[in-house]
């Protein structure tokens, strides 16, 4: 059964940039599942340790850009003694087609779990034509 | 005119050749001992959850990332000094009429005991979830505790 499977740790995927980057620090792909519906696209993106202070969804000439900062959490007078994860910032970029109502755009942050709905605009939901026998 | 001969060097013989070895030997040590030297990195069990282990001189702080995790799908257990932490990641399906343009977040089961360097008081330990990071506090045990010494 798939749902059973055992986890499998997976190291953050650093981000290679075509542009350097202006401010230091590594910069990671958050893993996203994206799926549709008739009436919207759905995107949920797993950013763990991002507030919603340090969220920012940015949407400009049909690019999406979700940027997140990785709030810190260690304490000044810890020390490490084993280092598996390391934090940064979040970064992924979607582009997104005509169809979608950028004034209906709704994001929602739980435990860790971006979910941005996108809907569709309402021209472009498909209706069924009923043919008249003539 | 110069001529430059990059390979022949005139006080090239066995004896500096031996040297040559011996100098790029400690280099490769100094490499090495610097990479010692730093904390251990990345998948360094190759366990899920990957974990990020602190301390200060009270506590132990170990510390994972579960996005989208509910306290009640996480067991945590303690033990001595070893901590054990397992659980479930479900996603939820989204219906029956999606399709799925991309899937790259996983679900499954997980289960990681993790020791722990030195005693600790496993009843005062304590566990948040916020923002999808687990925190496990462990207090150290008294007698491991660093006591500050004053000179007389």
């Amino acid at each position: 059964m798939a749902e059973t499977k055992e986890l499998q740790p997976r190291e953050k995927q650093e981000l290679s940039t075509p542009a350097e980057q202006t401010r230091p620090g590594l910069v990671f792909t958050p893993a996203v599942d994206i799926f549709e519906t008739e009436k919207q696209i759905t995107l949920l993106a797993d950013i763990p340790g991002v507030t919603l202070e340090n969220l920012n969804i940015d949407l400009r000439e049909d690019v999406l850009t979700l940027t997140g900062d990785i709030t810190p959490f260690e304490e000044a007078d810890e020390e490490d003694i084993l280092v598996e994860y390391e934090i940064g910032r979040y970064f992924r970029q979607f582009s997104l087609s005509e169809v979608i109502d950028k004034d209906r755009i709704d994001a929602q942050l739980t435990d860790g779990v971006l979910r941005l709905t996108l809907p569709k605009v309402e021209k472009a939901t498909p209706r069924s034509i009923k043919i008249k026998a003539g | 005119m110069i001529f430059r001969r990059p390979f022949y060097n005139p006080t090239w013989d066995f004896r500096s050749a031996f040297e040559e070895l011996e100098r790029m030997r400690r280099q490769m040590d100094e490499v090495f001992g610097e990479l010692e030297r730093r904390p251990q990195r990345l998948l360094g069990a190759g366990v899920f959850p990957l974990i990020n282990l602190t301390e200060d001189n009270n506590n132990y702080y170990v510390r994972a990332e579960l996005p989208g995790m509910k306290p009640e799908d996480i067991n945590i257990s303690a033990t001595g000094n070893s901590l054990s932490i397992s659980g479930q990641r479900n996603i939820p399906s989204e219906g029956e009429d999606v399709r799925y343009h991309r899937r790259e977040r996983s679900a499954g089961t997980f289960s990681r005991v993790l020791a722990l360097p030195g005693e600790v008081d496993v009843d005062k330990a304590e566990a948040s979830q916020m923002n999808g990071i687990l925190t496990v506090v462990i207090p150290k045990a008294e007698a491991a505790k660093p006591k500050q010494i004053t000179i007389r």
